[in-house]
Order: C-alpha cells, then sequence, then structure tokens
C-alpha cells in the first residue's frame, strides 16, 4: 500500500453499511451519447436561479452560456450540445420532488459542434487570485457532491479568512454511488491539476486528497499521479469506512480533528472542503477552457440491468441514460436520485440530470414500510448520530412543535445522513420528521422577520404622519398669527390714511 | 422605653416617606410600568396593520387591551393562535376568535394598466409599502405588504386585488 496512513480524528457515531459498489465499478465509464433533448433547469445550484440569456428559436453551440448567474449566489448555466433552444417552460426534476421548475429545452442537432472559448486560456499560474476567482465562477462549477454550493462563491468567501487546509473530498461513503471512486481512478491527475489551481486560487501550500481506505484502486491511482507531478504540497490521507464520513464537516474532523462549530462553516476552523469532481471540473474550465456540461454519474441498484458509471451531459434525461445501460429489470419499483440514504425519490424518470446529481439508483424492493410504532426511549439513535444530537429529543420537540426546544437541542445541526432511521427499533421516520420541522422552524423565523419589519415601518410611518401634522400645526397657528398682526397693522394703516386725507382735506375747506 | 419606640416609629415613617417619594418620582420621570407589558402584547400581534381590530394598528390596539381592556379576541389576521397566547400573557379567559381569520398568505396586486394614479391607496398603506407618485403609476412592494387589504377598498377603479405571497 503506497499511502500512508495517519492519525485518524475521532468521529461520533455513524454507521458501517453494506457497500453495493462492486456492481458498477466492473467497468470503466461509459459516455452517454448526445440524446435527443437536453433539459437544463435554470437551479441546479444553491442560490438564486439563473436568468436565460438566449430566446426560443435560437441556435446555440457545445459550451455556450444560455443562463447566467444572478444575484450574489449562483451559477450561470451552459449548452451541453450544439442545437435549438425550443422551450423556456416548467419541467419536473429531481431536486424538488419531481415538481416542474423552469428549464431551458434544447433540440440537439446531433453535431455537437463547440463555441469558441470566449477568453484565451492563461495558464492559471500566472494569474492573481483576484481574477482567477471571478473565472471560476464563469464555468459554472458548483459542488459536485450533492449539494450544488457555487464554488466559486465559496471560495470568495474562504479567501478573505485566515486558512490552513484545502481538502478534496474523495470519501464516497454513502451505499452504491461510486462516481468519485471512478472519477479518481481514470482522472487522477485532473483530480490533482484541479487542486493545484485551487490551491493557488486559496494561496495554500498544502492539499489533503481524502480516500476511504477500502478505494484501493483509487487510492493506487491517486498516488501514483502524486507520483509523476512530484508536487511536494500534494498529501493523500486515508479515513476509515463509515457512514457518513463523507460529510463536510465529517471530513474536516477525520482529517485536522476539529469539530466544525454549531451553525458554523468549515473556514470557521481553517479548512475549505471541495468534492473530487469539482476539482476536475475547475481544471477542465481553467487549464482546458471547457465549462461544467457534463458529469460522471452513478446508474445502479438492482432495477437497473447493467450497473455502471456513465459520463452524461448535463440535461440529459434520465430515462435515456438509465437507457442506455440497459433499461429497468422486471423487478424495478422505486428510483431515487442520489444515494438510498440521502436522496430523492422521484416519480417519473423524465427528470433531467443536473449538476448536483451523483447517483441514479432503480431499486426492486421499496424500503420496507413498517408501521411506526412509538419511541421507547432506547437512544440508539443518539448513539449513531454523526453530529451528537438527541434525535429521540428532537422528535419529541418536532411533535410539539417547540420552535425553541428545537433550536436549542441543534435541530439546524442535522445533517439528514438517516442513520438514526436505520437504527430506530420503532421504525419512527426521524429524518423526515426532522427536515419538515426544519422548513417549519425556517418559515416561523420569516415570518418573524416579517412581522418585525411591518412593525418597524408602521412604527416609523406614524412618526412621519405626527412630525407631518405637527409641521402643520405649527403652520397653521404661525399663519393665523400674522394674519392677526396683519389684521391689526391693515387697520393702523387705515386709521393713518383716513386721518391723512382729513388732515390736509382741512385747510382747504 | 417609650424612646425606643419613638426611634422605631420615626426610623420606619422615615423609610416609608422616603420610598413613598422616590416612588412617586419615578413614576413620574420614568416610562410608564403599563409600557413593557403593551409591547410584549404587540409582540404577539401579527403586525399586519390591518385595523381590522378597529384600532389604527397593532400598537394602538395592544396599548389599547393593556390599558382600557379592550377584547382580546378582535385580531382575525392572528387566528386562535394569537388569542391563546394573549390569554396566557395576560390571564385572561380564552375566548373564540370574533371575526373568522382570513385564508392565509395574500398580498396586494395592483393591475398597472388600469391604475389612474389617484394615490389613495398610497395614503392609507399602514408600512408604506405602495410605491408611486401622483398621476404616476403605483405599485406594491410585495415583499413589505402585510395583506391587511386597506388598500383595496380604497382604489376607485377597483384595480388592486390580492395574490398569493410568492415563496422566496
Amino acid at each position: 500500500m503506497p499511502a500512508s496512513t495517519y492519525d485518524l480524528g475521532r468521529l461520533h457515531g455513524g454507521l458501517r453499511l453494506p457497500g453495493e459498489k462492486e456492481k458498477s465499478t466492473a467497468m470503466q465509464i461509459r459516455v452517454v451519447p448526445v440524446p435527443e433533448h437536453l433539459v437544463l433547469p435554470l437551479t441546479q445550484h444553491a442560490g438564486d436561479p439563473a436568468q436565460p440569456v438566449v430566446a426560443i428559436g435560437e441556435k446555440v453551440l457545445k459550451g455556450q452560456l444560455i443562463a447566467d448567474a444572478e444575484g450574489p449566489l449562483s451559477a450561470p448555466i451552459h449548452a451541453s450540445s450544439s442545437g435549438t433552444v425550443v422551450a423556456i417552460e416548467p419541467w419536473p426534476v429531481s431536486r424538488r420532488l419531481g415538481e416542474p421548475a423552469p428549464c431551458i429545452v434544447i433540440e440537439c442537432d446531433g453535431e455537437d459542434r463547440p463555441v469558441e472559448h470566449p477568453e484565451p486560456i492563461v495558464p492559471f499560474d500566472e494569474l492573481e487570485p483576484a481574477d482567477l476567482l471571478p473565472r471560476i465562477l464563469q464555468g459554472g462549477i458548483v459542488g459536485l457532491g450533492g449539494a450544488g454550493f457555487p464554488t466559486a462563491q465559496k471560495l470568495m468567501q474562504a479567501a478573505s479568512l485566515p486558512l490552513e487546509y484545502l481538502l478534496l473530498n474523495g470519501v464516497e461513503c454513502e451505499p452504491y454511488i461510486s462516481c468519485d471512486d471512478v472519477l479518481m481512478r481514470e482522472y487522477a491527475s485532473e483530480v490533482l491539476g484541479g487542486a493545484q489551481v485551487l490551491m493557488h486560487a486559496l494561496g495554500l501550500e498544502k492539499c489533503h486528497v481524502v480516500i476511504e481506505s477500502d478505494k484501493d484502486e483509487a487510492l493506487h491511482a491517486i498516488s501514483a499521479a502524486m507520483k509523476d507531478l512530484n508536487d511536494p504540497r500534494l498529501l493523500l490521507k486515508q479515513v476509515p469506512t463509515i457512514y457518513p464520513s463523507g460529510g463536510e464537516d465529517q471530513v474536516v474532523q477525520l482529517v485536522t480533528n476539529r469539530e466544525v462549530p454549531s451553525g458554523g462553516l468549515p473556514t470557521d476552523v481553517g479548512c475549505v472542503v471541495q468534492n473530487v469532481g469539482t476539482a476536475v471540473a475547475v481544471y477542465r474550465w481553467i487549464v482546458q477552457g471547457d465549462p461544467l456540461i457534463s458529469r460522471v454519474t452513478t446508474v445502479t441498484g438492482d432495477g437497473v440491468r447493467t450497473p455502471m458509471n456513465v459520463m452524461a451531459r448535463l440535461g440529459t434525461l434520465v430515462s435515456d441514460i438509465l437507457t442506455f445501460a440497459g433499461g429497468y429489470t422486471d423487478r424495478v419499483e422505486q428510483l431515487i436520485i442520489g444515494g438510498p440514504m440521502t436522496g430523492k425519490s422521484v416519480s417519473t424518470d423524465r427528470v433531467p440530470l443536473v449538476k448536483s446529481s451523483n447517483c441514479i439508483l432503480a431499486l426492486s424492493h421499496v424500503q420496507a414500510l413498517v408501521d411506526e410504532r412509538p419511541c421507547i426511549r432506547c437512544g440508539e439513535c443518539a448513539i449513531v448520530c454523526p453530529v451528537m444530537l438527541q434525535p429521540q429529543q428532537l422528535y419529541w420537540f418536532a411533535c410539539t412543535d417547540n420552535e425553541s426546544k428545537l433550536r436549542k437541542f441543534g435541530l439546524t445541526d442535522c445533517i439528514e445522513c438517516g442513520c438514526c432511521d436505520l437504527v430506530c427499533p420503532s421504525h419512527i421516520p426521524l429524518t423526515a420528521s426532522f427536515r419538515q420541522a426544519k422548513a417549519r422552524v425556517r418559515e416561523q423565523a420569516d415570518e418573524k422577520a416579517r412581522a418585525e419589519r411591518a412593525r418597524q415601518r408602521f412604527e416609523s410611518r406614524t412618526e412621519r404622519l405626527e412630525i407631518e401634522k405637527k409641521k402643520r400645526e405649527d403652520e397653521l397657528t404661525e399663519q393665523k398669527r400674522t394674519a392677526r398682526e396683519a389684521g391689526v397693522n391693515a387697520i393702523r394703516e387705515m386709521v393713518k390714511r383716513a386721518r391723512k386725507k382729513k388732515a390736509p382735506s382741512k385747510p382747504e375747506n | 422605653m417609650w424612646i425606643t419606640v419613638l426611634t422605631a416609629v420615626v426610623t420606619i415613617t422615615g423609610i416609608a416617606l422616603l420610598a413613598g417619594l422616590s416612588l412617586g418620582y419615578a413614576s413620574r420621570r420614568l416610562p410608564s410600568s403599563s409600557e413593557p407589558l403593551v409591547d410584549r402584547v404587540n409582540d404577539i400581534l401579527p403586525q399586519t396593520q390591518c385595523a381590522q381590530c378597529g384600532y389604527p394598528g397593532c400598537r394602538p390596539y395592544a396599548a389599547a387591551i393593556v390599558r382600557d381592556g379592550a377584547p382580546i379576541n378582535l385580531c382575525p389576521p392572528g387566528g386562535e393562535e394569537t388569542v391563546r397566547r394573549l390569554a396566557e400573557q395576560l390571564g385572561r379567559e380564552l375566548v373564540p376568535l370574533a371575526a373568522p381569520a382570513p385564508d392565509g398568505n395574500v398580498v396586494a396586486f395592483i393591475d398597472e394598466d388600469a391604475c389612474i394614479g389617484c394615490a389613495h391607496c398610497r395614503e392609507v398603506c399602514p408600512v408604506e409599502a405602495i410605491s408611486g407618485a401622483h398621476r404616476f403609476m403605483h405599485t406594491v412592494i410585495s415583499d413589505e405588504c402585510t395583506g391587511c387589504e386597506l388598500c383595496v377598498s380604497r382604489c376607485p377603479v377597483d384595480c388592486i386585488s390580492m395574490i398569493a405571497r410568492k415563496r422566496a
């Protein structure tokens, strides 16, 4: 084993789950051909939707910008192949549980003609980090690990803070998913090239590539590539195979033994974490000039005929990818976008592949829907919780909608990993109730903020009206006073004039 | 022995006098003690400023509840939940809502083609969420609108309607 094993930081709880990854890693990454239609949602990232910059009927080329970033947290979107924009309309997406969201639909011409790169490619180390970061934004790159946070904004936020570690997250702990594994096997040098770009952008002199200890081939590939590159700043780090060690905060804790504070970010403890796929995307954009228009995704589960990893264009319909993988088996019952623990179940396979889709999972058995029974307070959930929450208490408060208690017991720190669901002997859907409770807590906070703003506006209006009223009254009194004075003066004046008139008239008479 | 009694009487009287004076001074100079309670009651109210309670806003209603003992069930937007919390806060009896609670989360919307720019709606908006000037088109800043519907009846051309609030 070429990679040295280091001290393994402590991680609370977690589970050892069966990997189920062998089937999909059996063959190399296969490229899905250009589909008939591409459906590109305007929101493929955390933050504000991108704004379309093409019109219906317009011809677009592969890699052409079709929607630009809008607002402080957003990412642009590029056409994944050449063709004609035929619609900008709502289409079912996996992100909102199959609910439609606005998408740009492109009818492909099959020629796959690329657009010319808008700016000449400059070697990245000749660019200042301040110039490099906006360029990363233009590539439409978002975190490919699942959350889809725009990479450039994450780097910009981090660049202004004191940093120590750059961690490339190759820890793919969720069962079935293997896209990062095969990506590291086949694109090891691009992963490391991306690491070099990211180090330059952040001004860091060290980068850890973090991989689980059971991924022998990926470890070999990365360490061989490191030897070739001979860059002493790159380090390889192994972590144990425990779910959910691949969560951002968990990787930080495993590698640095520092705990990300409640409600905080890894930058609070001097760390930046990027997915290995994101590093490849950064490399391809900055060094080769290709924006993010495709990604590796795992097509697996016992509901699909040939499990494999595919390189597919963003916007390809999941149904097209499944057909490429041999179609469904006869027993398929459930389709999940993402992994079995954190993925979203969808009711249709007409949803598009988006930047954050790391897995398409077709299962033959619907996860056992056993009747929920009362909580027996066994505490198993608290033992496995990786962020050291007490799910049994949180569940109690979620049932009674006790907002302040939910906050106090750290609901917002729940990473929705689903470990508590798996171990609960009463089969209580804990994660689902936490997800709902989070939404409710957020809603209540919004409501409160809105009421507070309305109160302030009402009070300032009342104040303004009072000031205006007083001003009017003052003016009126002033007017009355001057009018009264003017009246008195006018009478005096008249008397004077009358006297004057009288006085000279006397001698005449 | 009577000297001891006298000392005690004088001391107690002195303390009482001092306390009385300082309390009297405090009640004149410092803000009245009912104000914090008005604030707390105001915090419970939904701040729609809709005046459906018959008072010109949430704070005036809060003040009326605390000072004049106005009924606590006059706030339809707050719903039964607000009545319950008011009853809890003030130790009053729980009563059903006087008028039915309105149907949730709406904001005013001005049909800008029909607007004649009379500015009547702008004048009544309790949170100044309507922008525009005389003879110019008005529009609702929907983020600030509380959905109080006060502007709807003031529009002479009936161009204001209530629509569902868009989720952020």
